[in-house]
């Protein structure tokens, strides 16, 4: 197996990396390092945005959405504060909770962790993109159906999770659906309704265990 | 005296909620989410010290920044602040990110004073003070009942423990905060609040302003667990910042302001003396416990309910006891409500000794229990849940399991006994000439499914699907309700729903003649209403809801005597919450307890730093939920009680989790961690395998 090339592995190439280094750190880095010197020469033989507000243009849910945003907005702030695609939810802004989860070319990404400037020339769907003509997707009928929610702030997070998931696989087991929903928190406790409508999405069926048994 | 229908098409089915498509959608609007004309980013500065008096703060360079377009003070400028995150000032600009500048351009001038941030070390006479004027602990008196003394002496078997819990964070997923906007014409806040009622109450009153000229909605919100009840100092701020700004200001706090200052469940240190005849009768309960409300210092401070007190002896009834408790002072946050105040820390102390009592007597776990629970429901409940789980077949003496990965089970009781319902509930619904109501209450929903409650109940009354009733509820505009709190939502609004419907039916029979409104003939008779719509006002009646409520749950546990992880591999809940309602909201609240109270058990704490006075653990990284991969199998049987009414659940459910799971933990190894969370560190120091970890 082939190493990716450091130039273009991840999200973070060397060359995204400098360019988000302030000058004051990439002046002492220079002082110390060659190699950055070089890095460093070439990433301002290029434009260098920012920090005042530039122009950018996100592709969300099959359409256009252009906006002027400083370079250091999120794609979740760009998404909540710029547009009116509040469903991605803020819940830490610090990529651990995973309500502001949406898919990037159909891969779950945190969209507080993207800057919107970097988020430009891809797909995005947002939990608003997925119903098509009024009619939920299954993954959000099975959430509704099993009452994978209660107060649903982090739902759209999980949504978004299992539908990556359903993506790429189409016959997920328990564990499967567990680990795609590792980086999603729920505080009200909807876990056991969730694994049961990522289950039922996908075609498999569990009954409720519960059993009622009156008093009289 | 009024009854609920015997036979039933929705009550106690399972209806889908009527707001999930708006949840999985994105288009439920939260607290959060309201984007009000021309709304500027709110974000508040806080104390970086654990204490300190306050000399000045320049407000100057923050306002220059671009973008900021109000600055306000949170006390003036000179003041003490008494623990690491207090408010100090507040800004509104166009993005977060302008605000997080002019955060940084505050200018704050201080002197440190001496503080103090652990329990143990707040209670000593030469402790720095939280409050100048008072100690941080007073010696609690003794509440007596019998003669404990002469009853120890009578008891074939005693223990004594000592029993801790930590200070947990509610940590809704939505952060608390609002969007406020104030104008002369008023003042309206989008708040996410469990209280639309009592948020309306405490900026009216922090503002000085009529309750005419407050208005607050709350459409959508993401959690509270005990904390939302208030308007807090981020309303004030809020409301200061757009009053200001002459602009709306959405402030939703950080999820680091959120760990620090807007509430938690105190700690507890309980020092547990219990002792039992040699045929398990109880006899004789001692009981010394402390614990912290931050500088709420006990009682009722930060907001109700928030006091570090525990009822003791909690389920059990022991014709001796002794019961000492008191609060102590720390630099940290005030306490508030949260999910059964004080019942959690009780049932995993309580448990925990009787427990302990069981292995010294020699006694079934259960058995004990059944000896001393005068309550009939939950010895049924006992039964059903060890013919249910197998208790018989599992059970094994402490530490008795082979190998190095232990199996272990436990069981423990609850009892939620406020609750029941608020009086003071009102409702109206207005039917329109084409069929179409729509029911207006004002409370909100907290995540239980009030609007799929109005709409069950409404449905079932009336004779429609609950798919042809609208509900709008959180909006101080409609006729008052409860706060969602103390498990009494659901008792609040079932017989609110029930006054309006019948009332709603005599009043159609009135005004068309035509003698049963219901179901088929519904839109026959809303037709002949002509061209005016019937807003027909209703509020709770007494007989279609009780409390209290309790159950029992079981926990099975393995222990990794290497490595010391827990794994929960099943809990079992069996409830009582009288008639059930629904029963799909229902199961999701049951299981949300007791996941929470797993978190409890193993995973939550706040950490605070004694050298530096700071919360290490104000995140997600750090305090731990549980995820979904933690979940055990999770097994609900609901005890079906018609005959007393509706009754809530969203308390009880969480109480017991933690106790049971401590007692599958001892059983399984066979010595006691008596110290909540129950981490891989503490097990393998309780098996000797490493030293105990240092205060």
């Amino acid at each position: 197996m082939k190493n990716p090339e450091p130039e273009n592995f991840g999200a973070h190439s060397r060359r995204t990396f400098l360019k988000s280094l302030g000058t004051v750190a990439a002046t002492a880095a220079t002082a110390q390092v060659k190699s950055v010197a070089d890095g460093l020469e070439k990433v301002n033989a290029e434009k260098v945005v920012g920090p005042d507000a530039v122009a950018v243009t996100l592709n969300v849910n099959g359409e256009k959405l252009k906006l002027m945003l400083e370079p250091r907005v999120t794609l979740l702030d760009a998404l909540r504060n710029y547009s009116s695609l509040t469903g991605a939810k803020e819940g830490c802004d610090r990529a651990s909770c995973g309500a502001c989860t949406v898919l990037i070319n159909d891969a779950p990404v945190y969209a507080c962790q993207k800057l919107a400037v970097e988020a430009q020339g891809v797909e995005i769907t947002t939990v608003e993109g997925l119903a098509q003509d009024g009619k939920l997707s299954k993954v959000q009928a099975a959430f509704v159906e099993k009452d994978a929610l209660q107060c649903g702030y982090c739902t759209p997070g999980f949504v978004m999770s299992v539908t990556a998931l359903l993506k790429k696989n189409f016959h997920p087991t328990a564990a499967d659906v567990k680990h795609a929903c590792a980086g999603n928190l729920c505080r009200c406790g909807a876990h056991p309704h969730i694994l049961q409508a990522a289950l039922k999405a996908a075609g498999v069926e569990h009954t409720s265990k519960t059993e009622i048994v009156n008093y009289a | 005296m009024p009854s609920w229908p015997a036979e039933t098409k929705y009550i106690s089915h399972s209806t889908a909620r009527v707001d999930g498509a708006a949840k999985v959608t994105g288009k439920a609007r939260y607290s959060s989410d309201i984007q009000a004309t021309g709304w500027l980013y709110g974000m508040i500065l806080r104390s970086k010290w654990p204490a300190a008096k306050i000399t000045d703060i320049n407000l100057e360079k923050a306002l220059k920044v671009p973008g900021i377009r109000a600055a306000v003070l949170a006390r003036g400028k000179e003041f003490t602040v008494r623990y690491y995150g207090e408010e100090i000032a507040a800004v509104a600009g166009t993005s977060k990110q302008a605000c997080l500048d002019a955060l940084r351009a505050i200018e704050v001038t201080a002197q440190p004073l001496p503080f103090v941030v652990n329990e143990a070390d707040a209670k000593k006479a030469d402790a720095p003070r939280v409050w100048e004027n008072s100690p941080n602990y007073k010696e609690p008196n003794a509440r007596d009942r019998g003669d404990v003394n002469t009853a120890f002496g009578q008891c074939a078997a005693v223990i004594e423990g000592f029993y801790s819990t930590p200070v947990q964070i509610h940590n809704p997923m939505e952060t608390m905060g609002n969007t406020i906007s104030w104008t002369d014409d008023g003042l309206t806040a989008w708040s996410s609040t469990q209280g639309i009622s009592s948020v309306r109450d405490g900026l009216a009153g922090s503002l000085k302003l009529e309750h005419s000229k407050v208005r607050v909605i709350t459409e959508y919100m993401g959690g509270g667990f005990g904390a939302k009840f208030g308007s807090g100092v981020e309303g004030a701020l809020a409301a200061n910042l757009s009053r200001e700004a002459k602009a709306p200001v959405r402030l939703m706090l950080t999820r680091f302001d959120q760990a620090l200052a807007v509430g938690n469940r105190p700690s507890s240190f309980q020092k547990i003396k219990l002792g039992a005849a040699a045929d398990g009768t109880l006899l004789a309960f001692e009981m010394d416990n402390y614990g912290t409300a931050g500088i709420g210092g006990g009682g009722d401070a930060g907001g109700g309910g928030g006091g570090a007190d525990i009822p003791a002896p909690y389920l059990y009834k022991v014709a001796n006891s002794r019961v000492k408790q008191s609060a102590v002072a720390v630099n940290a946050g005030s306490a508030r409500a949260f999910r059964a105040p004080g019942n959690p820390p009780a049932s995993y102390g309580i448990e925990s000794a009787m427990d302990d009592l069981a292995v010294k007597l020699g006694m079934d776990p259960v058995e004990f229990r059944l000896k001393n629970d005068p309550s009939k429901i939950r010895q049924r409940e006992y039964a059903l849940g060890v013919e249910k789980f197998g208790w018989k077949q599992k059970y094994q003496k402490p530490g008795s399991s082979p190998g190095v990965v232990k199996t272990g089970i436990g069981c423990a009781g609850a009892a939620w006994p406020a609750g029941g319902a608020s009086k003071n509930t009102h409702g109206e619904a207005q039917i329109n000439p084409d069929g179409t109501i729509e029911f207006r209450l004002g409370v909100q929903d907290i995540g239980t499914g009030t609007r799929t409650v109005i709409a069950v109940v409404a449905a079932e009354m009336l004779g429609l699907k609950p798919e042809q009733i609208t509900v709008k509820v959180g909006d101080t505009r409609f006729p008052p309700g409860p706060g969602s709190g103390g498990s009494t939502t659901c008792p609040s609004i079932s017989p609110t729903v029930f006054d309006i419907c019948t009332k709603a039916l005599q009043q159609l029979q009135t005004q068309t003649g035509i003698a049963d409104a219901r179901g088929e003939n519904w839109f026959a008779a809303c037709k002949k209403l002509g061209v005016n719509s019937l807003t027909v006002p209703g509020q709770w009646i007494e007989g279609l809801s009780s409390n209290p409520a309790g159950g029992v749950q079981f926990a099975e546990v393995e222990v990794d005597t290497e490595t010391g992880l827990v794994t929960v591999k099943k809990i079992l809940g069996v409830h009582d919450c009288g008639l059930i309602v629904n029963q799909l909201t229902l199961e999701s609240q049951i299981n949300g307890g007791i996941i929470m109270g797993m978190g409890y058990a193993l995973y939550e704490e706040r950490v605070m730093d004694d050298l530096s006075g700071v919360m290490l653990n104000p995140n997600f990284e750090t305090y731990k939920l549980p995820g979904i991969a933690d979940v055990p199998d999770i097994e609900v049987v609901l005890i079906n009680m018609p005959e007393r009414g509706v009754i809530g659940i969203g308390e009880p459910a969480t109480v017991p989790t933690a106790g049971a799971i401590a007692n599958a933990i001892a059983n399984a190894i066979g010595v006691r961690v008596s110290s909540l969370p129950i981490t891989p560190a503490k097990i393998l120091a309780a098996l000797g395998k490493v030293p105990p970890a240092t205060a």
